[in-house]
């Protein structure tokens, strides 16, 4: 642990990200954004309700839109700060110099994941406290607001290693850039979309219990989402849908991207340095 | 020390490197001379453990580069022929990254940076972005960063193209005060008369292939087979062109425009070229002097990558 606090790629980075003052004007707008989102929203439902009321529901709806914007901006930036972090430095010639250095290809792709997807989990993080106006009306629990921090960080580090995975295996940034974003893509709109294609095909009858919706459910972040967000709803359509595994969604979506981040780094770390060892052919 | 043996490096067809086999000693200090693309990049990144081999080896102070790629770096600064800098990081800053990278302590590093940037001569520029910097003071800095876990062996990739002669010339005094702490250096160049000069052997690298490999002196006097010589005469000019006709190792023999000395290649050892003037003399013809030209390193190099081979 005291090693990789140490991690110099990562003091560096941070130095790099945290001194400007562009990062911290950037943190000020987002904050500021979702401030006024939050203001607007609950000027429009005190405006439209006859008594002037902010109730309950209301703030739970309220928490659930800040969520999901949270969670699409999340899927939406992620791809793009981690996909070019070690082809970038490639196409700056600084790769080759780190790489002769004795830092450990472990801690050198760590560092560059942690580092590249730090300023986000700052934003998030500093997002907390607004988030929590919501406590002042009531209808979501504290506990709600920590799952959902942890899920999101959880969620950043399994994209953000797909993001390293092609930085580190793809020469140039453009394409590592659209792979990362393609495989987003397909985890998040295009589960949903064969989500709803495999419930359907369940939903005329031609198969009963088929696991199929849920293996794509278990894979689609949003999903996931709306599962901790409304748990009794969600419980609902999975019963009706007869996805037919009893097994917690989160939990699946837990396992599933922890083995996808387990390879990413796993490839990545692996791939980073040549293989020095001369292949014999015989 | 660096030994590398039957280092082969193939992209497909092409052979980019062809069976290298070197030892450089110790404390030496070994100039690499080759066109662009002859190979010396290509050695030196697998040196540094860049790039794997094809086929061969090398071992870096008795470290295998294959089998010990961890403990090779430790032995090793590297400095490539183009390198990029991280922009918005200061001068100290990058020393002090990459020397965390070697896992150099926080109080070690703030005393060994200091000292490193005095060496390159770049203690007024400490506090300066990187990025800012000219050429030359990238080129230092980064040859800085390559001494920053104080490494036996420096491998220096063109560390001087792109300079202008002012930064050439300081950097080939850091380089000699490096040769005086002992290290042992690869350097590499396009230019011989370059290396000359601070190397103690060089080789010439050619299509992957090493052609040549000696002391300067060496390499100059084995591709010196032919010497071109003038002869300056007090007159009897064609008497002294009749003379030197018939002797058997003189060839394109040729009277210069000034009317008074001759010209000629002479393919001889240098007691053939003694008894050369000794026979002239006695046949008392009237030489003033009687010089040999020296070739240009230069011309030595271009000699050499025409594709003649030197064992």
């Amino acid at each position: 642990m005291r090693n990789f606090l140490l991690n110099p790629v990562l003091n560096k980075e941070f130095k790099l990200r945290f001194r400007s003052f562009k990062s911290f004007l950037g943190l000020a707008c987002y904050l500021l954004a979702l401030s006024i989102l939050i203001i607007g929203f609950i000027y429009l439902v005190t405006r439209s309700s006859p008594l002037g009321l902010f109730r309950p529901d209301q703030s739970k709806t309220m928490f659930m839109l800040l969520s999901f914007i949270q969670m699409g901006l999340i899927l939406f930036i992620t791809p793009g700060l981690t996909a070019g972090v070690i082809s970038g430095e490639r196409e700056k010639q600084t790769l080759n110099i780190l790489l002769t250095t004795n830092q450990s290809s472990t801690s050198i792709i760590l560092g560059k994941l942690i580092s590249s997807v730090s300023f986000l989990l700052l934003m998030i993080l500093a997002s907390m406290p607004i988030y929590s106006i919501v406590f002042l009306f009531g209808g979501i629990s504290p506990g709600q607001v920590i799952t959902i921090l942890g899920y999101y960080i959880f969620t950043i580090l399994a994209f953000g290693s797909i993001g390293i995975f092609f930085s580190t295996l793809v020469r140039r940034t453009i394409i590592a850039m659209i792979s990362t974003y393609g495989v987003t893509l397909f985890l998040t709109a295009g589960t949903a979309f064969l989500f709803s294609i495999s419930l359907s095909v369940n939903q005329m009858g031609i198969t009963t219990n088929n696991p199929v919706p849920y293996f794509f459910a278990m894979l689609n972040p949003a999903m996931i989402l709306f599962s901790f967000l409304e748990p009794d709803a969600f419980r609902e359509l999975s019963s009706q849908t007869g996805m037919g595994i009893d097994f917690p969604l989160w939990a699946a979506y837990l396992i599933s991207y922890t083995i996808i981040f387990l390879v990413m780094m796993f490839i990545s770390i692996r791939k980073l340095r040549p293989n020095m060892k001369v292949k014999s052919k015989g | 020390m660096i030994e590398i043996v039957d280092l082969t490096k193939r992209y497909g067809k092409f052979t980019a490197l062809d069976s290298l086999n070197l030892t450089i000693e110790k404390g030496s200090v070994f100039g690499f001379v080759g066109q662009n693309g002859a190979g010396k990049s290509t050695t030196f990144s697998i040196l540094a453990t860049l790039l794997s081999p094809t086929s061969g080896t090398a071992y870096i102070n008795g470290y295998n580069i294959s089998k010990e790629p961890k403990a090779v770096r430790r032995q090793l600064g590297y400095m490539p022929d183009f390198f990029g800098v991280y922009d918005q990081l200061k001068a100290v800053e990058y020393l002090d990254f990459y020397g965390a990278s070697y896992g150099i302590s926080q109080s070690e590093r703030s005393k060994l940076i200091p000292q490193l940037l005095e060496l390159v001569n770049l203690t007024h520029k400490q506090d300066s972005y990187v990025d800012v910097l000219s050429r030359g003071m990238k080129q230092r800095l980064c040859l800085a960063r390559s001494l920053i876990h104080d490494p036996e062996v420096l491998i220096l990739d063109e560390p001087a193209s792109g300079l202008d002669p002012r930064a050439r010339v300081e950097m080939r005094e850091i380089l000699k005060e490096l040769k005086n702490m002992g290290k042992t250096i690869l350097i590499s160049s396009h230019i011989l008369p370059e290396l000359a000069e601070m190397c103690d052997s060089i080789g010439i690298i050619d299509q992957g292939r090493l052609v040549a490999q000696g002391s300067v002196a060496e390499i100059q006097q084995r591709l010196q087979g032919e010497k071109l010589i003038i002869v300056k005469l007090f007159h009897e000019l064609d008497r002294a062109v009749a003379f030197f006709e018939d002797q058997p190792l003189v060839s394109q023999l040729a009277k210069r425009d000034d009317e008074e000395s001759l010209q000629f290649m002479f393919k001889g050892s240098v007691q053939e070229q003694v008894q050369l003037l000794k026979n002239a003399l006695l046949h008392e013809i009237p030489i003033i002097s009687f010089s040999e030209i020296e070739t240009n390193l230069e011309d030595v190099f271009m000699e050499i990558t025409k594709g003649v081979e030197l064992s």
